[in-house]
């Protein structure tokens, strides 16, 4: 059986570490200024001690470059692409050509992963970003399990797809958290918009709170509950798709590396004793839901919905 | 298209021979012949597949071979939305889709998905390949990037402004379409999913039902507590929280678009009413030619103005043209705003002889009512409804019906297609 990589995103070098340790294959890290929803903050200093130590171990580094780039951005992307490029990060993920079209020139060591989060819906446009020199896709959330596999099936590229953790559902140029306060004519110097103020939306129809910052590259609004399957790997895995992410986001150091290590735990048993892990599904999602915040219910995403249009 | 100037010495005027085309919406024919007739120089058009606003009125195939014999009459251009993220299941039918448009004599498709981009190249090489607005294009390298793909035009994200507009024009010879009045997504194109997660609807295959306009509570969460317990950010007085944009007007900056050789100005609303395609098209068109005909003695006619006010049905803005949006450009609150003017009729016939009008009523309207009339034709004018008879000569003491067809006596001349409209 072909084992799919772990890929996390960690908060920090130290968390870097420590996911290594609880069984990560790779990491996927940045900086706000070029990815978007990050679980931490790496400048260059960071990313580069986080290549180093990865590379000790075997362990892979993907830098997130997937922001949607303005024409101000642009003179930046030369030089942190030769940086990427100089300290041998494995690969670049990015949504927007423009990244795709300067990395070929000043990263051409570097691998590039296809990720526009929720357009990423159909394996010829995977394919095409394939063509154009991209070595992997980053599926859109959005897709159920069927979808996901069909992508796999006909793809030429390695396909991503998030196992666990929240996903974005908006994302806005307009500083929406900050002209809100001050339409309440709060003191904007004062009051907190960034990820560490845990801000959420109540939604009263629906009863749930969606998590909401502002950052660099705008408003993000998060799902209401974190998606986990870890109790539904064995489809994913029979599929043979190439990368399970678990997404770090809003979520402490501690939290990532424990989940870290249950779906390290989890992937090895199917691979191992797929019997015993079909009949321990249950036992799965009860220990990742002992290791979920009260405020964080679980669901498993769209993978079992039926979405209509 | 860069802007050509011509001197013309005799009169010592400068004029500008080389408009950028307007570009309005359309959810049926009548309202693309509408459009036209009010002065679009093209149209984009849904059809029944593979575009966004799956709830607008579509147009078949057929009806799209019609729309382009209207069109072709006048000199517009046909473009049709394909403007879907696809999934596996919608690549089916795209073939044949596509050489169908094609056939249909459609000038362009209007694409987000690079998969239907290269079939489409593939089955149906003649139509031009425009990239949507979806793709939230913001800077010069990624528009390079399409038009080394072979793209004809690109739409600009909502987000880019003037001077990102003008270096994109420097750096790239592509024709280049942009937003100038009506509704938009508060989030970048193709990167919200709030229907996906509230209501099982697919925003990007047009499922979208504007869960950004509805109403949310600001809380500090805390794992203690709960929505309802003491973190709020607002006061029992304040307003919710709300992510409703102001609908975009560039009216005012037509000059600076028109001088920075944008190709295109497009009117968003193809499930907006003949009257506000009339009203916002003939607005635009009369802005740009007064502009092109005389750039150095130019004035905002304030009519101009409000006359747009007049089919708004939201406040308007300039949104990213100048500056990032602040809370003036939003709405709190009241969400939706009533239009001021009711449109209250449409011209069929008049009769030089008689001075009588025959119309068609769209809302209610009786004897003593003030109306104005408006269209390509003629000086918009305002009068009182004096006798009102129905088609069998009957007079009656107001137009109830919708579509009823009714005649009374004008102030002035009106043409067929000049609309009648009534201030609430
Ligand atoms: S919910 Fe609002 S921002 Fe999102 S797609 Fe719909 S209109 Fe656009």
């Amino acid at each position: 059986m072909i084992k799919p990589e772990l890929l996390v995103t960690p908060t920090s070098v130290e968390n870097v570490e420590e996911v290594i340790d609880a069984g990560a294959d790779a990491v996927m890290i940045g900086e706000e200024r070029y990815g978007l929803r990050l679980a931490g903050e790496f400048d260059r200093t960071a990313v580069h001690e986080a290549v180093k130590l990865a590379h000790e171990r075997g362990v892979k580094v993907y830098v997130a470059m997937n922001a949607l780039f303005h024409n101000d951005t642009l003179p930046e992307l030369p030089d942190y692409l030769a940086f990427l490029d100089k300290i041998g990060a494995d690969a670049v993920v990015f949504g927007d050509p423009a990244v795709l079209m300067n990395a070929k020139q000043y990263a051409p060591k570097v691998e590039l992963h296809w990720n526009t989060e929720t357009t990423a819906t159909n394996w010829y446009t995977a394919n095409y970003w394939g063509r154009k020199g991209s070595a992997r896709a980053v599926l859109a959330r959005e897709l159920n399990m069927d979808s996901v596999i069909e992508i796999k099936e006909n793809a030429e590229v390695a396909i991503e797809v998030q196992v666990h953790g929240m996903t974005c559902m908006f994302q806005s140029k307009r500083t929406l958290v900050g002209n809100y306060m001050e339409f309440q004519g709060k003191d904007l110097g004062v009051e907190g918009r960034s990820k560490d103020r845990t801000l959420v939306l109540h939604d009263p129809e629906r009863d749930v709170k969606y998590p909401i910052w502002e950052d660099w590259n705008g408003t993000h609004i998060m799902s209401p509950k974190d998606m986990c399957i870890i109790d539904e790997l064995d489809e994913l895995i029979d599929a043979e798709i190439d990368s399970f992410k678990i997404d770090g986001v809003l979520k402490d150091g501690a939290y990532i590396r424990d989940m870290t290590g249950l779906y390290r735990q989890a992937i090895d048993q199917y691979a191992a004793k797929p019997e015993e892990y079909i009949e321990e599904k249950e036992a799965w999602r009860d220990r990742a839901l002992a290791l979920q915040p009260d405020n964080r219910e679980l669901d498993t995403g769209f993978f079992f919905k039926e979405t209509v249009y | 298209m860069r802007t050509e100037v011509k001197e013309t010495a005799a009169a010592d005027k400068r004029v500008i021979t080389k408009k950028p085309e307007l570009l309005a919406p359309a959810g049926n024919l009548e309202k693309l012949k509408i459009a036209v007739h009010y002065g679009a120089d093209a149209v984009f058009i849904g059809g029944r597949d593979f575009g966004l606003r799956s709830n607008a009125d579509n147009f078949s195939i057929q009806e799209m071979e019609e729309a382009v014999e209207f069109a072709d009459r006048y000199g517009a251009e046909i473009y049709v939305t394909t403007n879907i993220f696809a999934h596996n299941e919608n690549m089916e039918g795209l073939d044949v889709y596509l050489r169908e448009i094609e056939a249909a004599g459609v000038r362009g498709i209007i694409v987000a998905d690079p998969m239907i981009i290269e079939t489409c190249k593939r089955v149906a090489p003649t139509l031009e390949v425009h990239l949507s607005t979806q793709q939230s294009l913001s800077n010069w390298q990624a528009v390079q990037f399409w038009k080394d793909e072979g793209l004809d035009r690109v739409v600009l994200a909502r987000e880019v402004g003037m001077n990102e507009m003008l270096e994109m024009k420097r750096n790239v010879d592509i024709e280049i379409e942009t937003f100038i009045h009506g509704a938009m997504c508060i989030s970048y194109s193709g990167r919200c999913t709030l229907s996906n997660h509230m209501t099982a609807r697919d925003s990007n295959r047009g499922g979208c039902c504007q869960s950004c306009r509805w109403d949310y509570f600001l809380y500090e969460d805390r794992e203690d507590a709960n929505a309802e317990s003491g973190n709020a950010l607002f006061a029992e007085e304040d307003a919710p929280f709300a992510m409703s944009p102001k609908d975009l007007n560039l009216v005012q900056s037509i000059p600076k678009l028109v001088d920075a050789g944008i190709d295109s100005l497009k009117v968003e609303g193809r499930m907006k009413s003949i009257h506000y395609v009339a009203t916002v098209v003939s607005v635009y068109r009369k802005v740009i030619d007064a502009y092109c005909a005389d750039p150095d003695n130019f004035t905002i006619d304030p009519e101009w103005l409000k006359e747009l006010e007049k089919c708004a049905n939201r406040p308007t803005a300039p949104a990213f043209f100048e500056n990032t949006p602040g809370y003036e450009e939003q709405m709190f609150r009241n969400h939706k705003q009533k239009t001021p003017f009711d449109f209250s009729g449409l011209v069929l016939d008049y009769d030089a002889d008689t001075g009588m009008v025959t119309l068609q009523q769209r809302n209610h309207f009786r004897p003593g009512d003030t109306v104005e009339f408006f269209g390509p034709e003629i000086e918009r004018f305002s009068m009182t409804v004096g006798t009102i008879w129905d088609d069998e000569g009957n007079e009656i003491d107001a137009a109830r019906h919708p579509l009823q067809v009714v005649t009374f006596k004008t102030d002035q001349p009106v043409y067929v297609h000049n609309m009648m409209r009534k201030e609430l």
